[in-house]
């Protein structure tokens, strides 16, 4: 069986990091290579890169800076943010992008799914949904949550892996940065529909969450970002932590 | 030197990097006669079997991997192309190896997914391209379809059935897995292959 995946998330602003903390023997927390580095040697199994520049020298910045990591970095990596058209995903192909993420273009324009499955195949798109329960429904956000839209979840990811999502990122906008676990029943009754795999995001505050969402949540993986920015655990310490409660890790 | 065969199925540069960081010459190319006389010849790949199967036919590559003295090692759909069939396109592939490669059946329920992404064990590893290697390493997967367990068979894996991590015939080696994604032990594997 293949092992759970812990997938530290990135943010980078105009081809810096943006969050972190002074990590014994880092001379630069901004530097996203060095800190993925320092991530994939701690035993990381993947890393998320998400570009959150708003401008067209931040873009670029972005895609010389996937250049960098390509070939510096040994472990599989994804980028996202600001992907809206098949050329954007072909330029971040070409830089050494392992996958990419599609959040809402993939809303506004569902099509897009299948141009750039069909094209670099299901294992490059990672489809990212947010979503928020409104009245007992789990309806798909936009814009960081703050777009409703009129799409549901279940019916969303099924959609996105018949189109050939090759993996599915779900963050529940409900427990985003709470830091109070999961909503973990949700993550196993995708699990229990969908045939690709499912990386948990949002929420976690401690490794007893994140142990609950590879569990009883089913999720294949779990991303976070600021239990590892902030320097409360490293990913080997939590890898050592899931194995003792027999979840299979890759150590 | 080692020639990395292109033939146009995607992504080439990762392979590419991997080499870079462990030092080693190498050449993109789809030359005929570059490829003959090359130390080592890489086959990577990703993409679907059947147009895999049919850009090597354009550019004539076929009958020139199949008559390669030298190691040869092909990567994913690279080891895939170098077996008897697939099921992916109904492809009749090179027939260096004699399996079949079948889709994987996904089972929700026993987290049986596909893709078969992500980190999993190698076993019953007997090849100097894992020496160093231990039983149980954990090497990168992205793949929905495999190659059946056979004769020649020097590594397997498990995704809801076993199947051939890698395979040797004579001089010819394949890997489903990706060395040049996995880690210190992908560059360890690597390495192996550039010193066969």
């Amino acid at each position: 069986m293949v092992a759970k995946r812990i997938i530290p998330c990135l943010d980078v602003k105009e081809g810096r990091t943006v969050k972190g903390v002074n990590f014994v023997g880092l001379q630069d927390v901004g530097d996203a290579v060095e800190l993925g580095r320092m991530y994939a040697r701690q035993g990381a199994d993947e890393l998320v890169y998400l570009d959150i520049s708003a401008t067209v020298e931040g873009r670029n910045t972005f895609t010389s800076l996937v250049e960098r990591i390509a070939s510096n970095i040994n472990i599989p990596f994804t980028v996202g943010g600001g992907i809206s058209t098949i050329d954007d995903a072909a330029r971040l192909l070409d830089a050494g992008a392992d996958k990419i993420s599609i959040n809402s273009a993939a809303v506004r324009n569902p099509q897009l799914i299948d141009e750039i499955a069909s094209k670099y195949g299901s294992q490059f798109v990672v489809l990212a949904v947010d979503a928020k329960q409104i009245d007992g429904v789990w309806r798909i956000t936009t814009h960081g949550g703050r777009q409703l839209t009129e799409k549901e979840l279940f019916s969303w990811a099924r959609e996105g892996q018949e189109r050939g999502a090759g993996e599915l990122l779900f963050t529940s906008m409900d427990h985003d940065g709470t830091r109070n676990g999961y909503p973990c029943d949700t993550f196993a009754a995708l699990a229990s529909e969908l045939s690709i795999p499912i990386i948990a995001s949002g929420g976690a505050g401690s490794v007893g969450d994140i142990a609950d969402v590879l569990s009883k949540g089913k999720a294949d993986a779990a991303l976070a970002a600021s239990i590892f920015h902030y320097g409360e655990i490293t990913v080997e310490a939590l890898k050592r932590e899931l194995r003792e409660q027999n979840i299979k890790v890759r150590l | 030197m080692i020639a990395i065969v292109d033939y146009d199925t995607g992504n080439l540069r990762s392979v590419c990097n991997a080499l870079d960081r462990i030092g080693a010459e190498y050449c993109v190319t789809d030359n005929h006669e570059i490829i003959k006389a090359a130390d080592k010849v890489l086959l990577p790949g990703v993409g679907e079997a059947s147009s895999a199967m049919q850009k090597l036919s354009e550019r004539g590559l076929c009958e020139v991997i199949k008559g390669l003295k030298q190691p040869v090692l092909g990567i994913c759909i690279g080891m895939q192309l170098m077996c008897r069939s697939s099921e992916e396109g109904n492809a009749r592939c090179l027939g260096i190896f004699d399996a079949e490669v079948r889709r994987f059946n996904p089972s929700p329920a026993d987290g049986v997914k596909v893709p078969h992404m992500g980190w999993n064990e190698i076993h019953n590893l007997q090849s100097p391209l894992f020496k160093g290697i231990d039983d149980g390493a954990f090497v990168y997967f992205v793949h929905s379809f495999a190659a059946d367990v056979c004769g020649g068979t020097i590594a397997t894996s498990c995704n809801g059935r076993e199947f051939a991590a890698a395979i040797n015939k004579d001089n010819f080696y394949g890997a489903q897995f990706h060395p040049e994604k996995s880690g210190a032990v992908g560059e360890c594997i690597l390495k192996n292959f550039i010193e066969l």
